[in-house]
């Protein structure tokens, strides 16, 4: 019998090795969304927006067309591509720092524009780049570079909720948080990913995929314990979901 | 022949832009330019193009760089304190070589300033509004159908050279209204495409990146010479100014826009009263043509810079002048603008007249 390929890498990432830390959960993300876009047929259409933090270098590793934002910017940067091009997918790739803080208003405008792109958003509660400093996301309590003694409310504010604010506007097709520290978890979150995608395709609205992530580096934890860590700590603050769903059933 | 049309400045504007094939239009309200987003609001639409009004400057100039990336015509306009908020977007767009034209109508500053005419962002324009080594291309109009006549340039220059075109106008080039000679409609599917860089989809072609980022910086090296190369050849081969009434002047007059213009009714009525005076408007503000003024300058009795600043173009004046003639400078500002006599009493006050 004549030996078959059933599992490859994705057509949709370069051979560009990842040059993510040890455990760090971006490399399946990466993989996840470009397993996605081979399903959909639409990486020669496709337009990767890189943003400014650990993913810097998404414009590296995916095998598309691609540029970099500045730091929060990048669903402005779709947004001027997509209203340039609408025949093309455009997708932003970006951490909590980039997403939840500098780039706070563009990514509530995108989505309540119904900006047709969607954006992959890794919440892993940290600064990973520049070596660990609080997030937005960053839970009560949890100590950073920048919260030696734990993040207070009181000085610092409370965790930000993405999701749950963009799913206040209404151009949103489709929302989802998920995770991806168990095999189980891959699996749902590459569903919620390609509908993610699907919400653009088919012209809905804007699509995000909130990622709950890990960083073993900066959480000072072995790869292992921070895949339980998340469940434990990060799932509480921020709890799984489908938001919104305008795609409906795949056929 | 073209038909005159009479128009306010900011639609000579749009309405050039639209001809030269630009059909993507972000911008944010902020006086006094309005009515060019306003105007591209109504308009876009009619060409099958795209206007989006923005939730900020940063958004603004971050969608340009997008759209840009396309290798698509695009346009922005602001005023002062909007595109000192671009300029972040602006840096990036130098550093990616993304070609664009930006309009500035610039108003009293610093800070909030107010709503009047200056001319107070010479600097931030020409010398590098936002960080890292870069120039943009400045065209400086100082008639409505120079603007209209500049706005076609720039986008021709954007492509050619892949830099970003700035329009420094002023409140009173947004605000006049005059007739002017639209060029005929270019065609946007005859424009260059950039399909050698652009980002269009890799279709059985390698991947297109377009960043300003290398986190080598043996390559970013690299990167920075390209552009310092390029910046050298517009040196070279781009520089743009008028000489008015200079052949037989004992004075020369330097001033660029609206004071530019202004100054021509001072030449006039100098002569009037036996005062050779002439007028050097340079139009190209980067790059500036030192040269060409240095020739200029030789044996004339008096230089009179004339600004709505504190003195920005000043310093290019005296780098060009050299020890070649005297240079004094007259000023308003706030968005105070002098008449043709004021400049004229100044003039005969520093003649000793």
């Amino acid at each position: 019998m004549a030996m078959q390929i059933i599992q490859k890498k994705p057509e949709s990432l370069t051979e560009k090795e990842f040059t993510y830390c040890p455990g760090c959960t971006h490399g399946i993300a990466h993989r996840l969304v470009a397993e996605v876009l081979d399903e959909l047929g639409v990486r020669e259409k496709t337009i990767t927006v890189g943003p400014v933090g650990c993913s810097v270098f998404a414009y590296q590793f995916f095998n598309t067309d691609a540029t970099v934002a500045a730091h929060g910017r990048a669903p402005a940067v779709a947004t001027g591509i997509k209203r340039a091009r609408p025949d093309l997918c455009v997708f932003t790739y970006q951490g909590d720092g980039d997403l939840a803080a500098i780039g706070t208003a563009e990514i509530i405008h995108a989505a309540n524009r119904g900006e047709k792109i969607t954006t992959i958003f890794i919440n892993n509660a940290i600064y990973g780049m520049t070596g660990g400093q609080m997030a937005p996301t960053t839970l009560l309590g949890m100590k950073t570079t920048t919260t030696p003694y734990g993040r207070n409310a009181n000085n610092d504010g409370y965790p930000i909720h993405v999701s749950e604010m963009v799913k206040e506007t209404k151009g949103v097709a489709f929302l989802a948080r998920v995770k991806i520290n168990t095999p189980q978890d891959v699996q749902k979150a590459r569903k919620a990913i390609k509908k993610a995608f699907l919400a653009q395709l088919k012209g809905l609205g804007f699509g995000m995929v909130e990622v709950l992530s890990t960083c073993p580096t900066n959480w000072g934890l072995d790869p292992a314990s921070a895949l339980k860590w998340l469940d434990e700590h990060m799932v509480p603050e921020y709890p799984l979901g489908v938001f919104v769903d305008k795609v409906g059933e795949e056929q | 022949m073209a038909e005159r049309v009479l128009v306010k400045g900011t639609e000579a504007i749009g309405e050039a832009a639209v001809r030269a094939g630009c059909r993507l239009f972000f911008g944010y309200p902020i006086t006094p330019q309005n009515e060019l987003p306003e105007y591209m609001s109504k308009r876009m639409p009619e060409v099958n193009g795209s206007f989006l009004q923005t939730e900020s400057e940063v958004a603004t100039i971050n969608m340009v760089y997008g759209a840009a990336c396309t290798g698509r015509r695009v346009m922005t306009s602001t005023s002062s304190p909007g595109f000192s908020l671009m300029q972040e977007g602006v840096s990036y767009m130098a550093g990616a070589q993304l070609p664009a034209v930006l309009v500035n109508v610039v108003r009293g500053g610093p800070g909030l300033g107010d709503i009047q005419p200056a001319q107070s962002d010479y600097w931030q324009a020409t010398k590098g509004g936002g960080h890292g080594d870069y120039k943009l291309i400045v065209l400086a109009p100082s008639t409505l159908q120079e603007a209209v006549d500049l706005v076609s340039l720039a986008f021709d220059l954007a492509d050619k050279y892949r830099n970003p075109v700035l329009i420094l106008a002023d409140g009173v080039i947004g605000q006049i209204m005059e007739p002017v000679t639209f060029p005929e409609f270019k065609d946007p599917n005859t424009l260059p495409k950039h399909d050698d860089w652009a980002l269009q989809g890799a279709i059985g072609r390698e991947k297109h990146v377009v960043t300003s980022f290398d986190i080598d910086p043996v390559v970013l090296e690299k990167m920075n010479l390209e552009l310092v190369e390029k910046f050298k050849k517009i040196e070279s081969t781009e520089k743009r100014w008028e000489e008015y009434k200079l052949d037989d002047a004992d004075v020369v007059i330097t001033a660029f826009g609206t004071i530019g213009r202004i100054s021509k009714s001072v030449v006039t009525r100098a002569r009037q009263e036996g005062i050779k005076v002439g007028l050097f408007r340079p139009i190209t503000l980067w790059p500036f043509p030192y040269k060409r003024l240095e020739e200029i300058v030789k044996g004339k009795k008096l230089v009179l810079d004339v600004e709505l600043n504190m003195g920005q173009m000043l310093e290019d004046v005296k780098l060009a002048v050299k020890d070649n003639a005297p240079v004094a400078f007259y000023k308003r500002m706030g968005g105070m603008v002098p008449t043709p006599e004021e400049i004229l009493d100044v003039l005969k006050m520093e003649l000793g007249r």
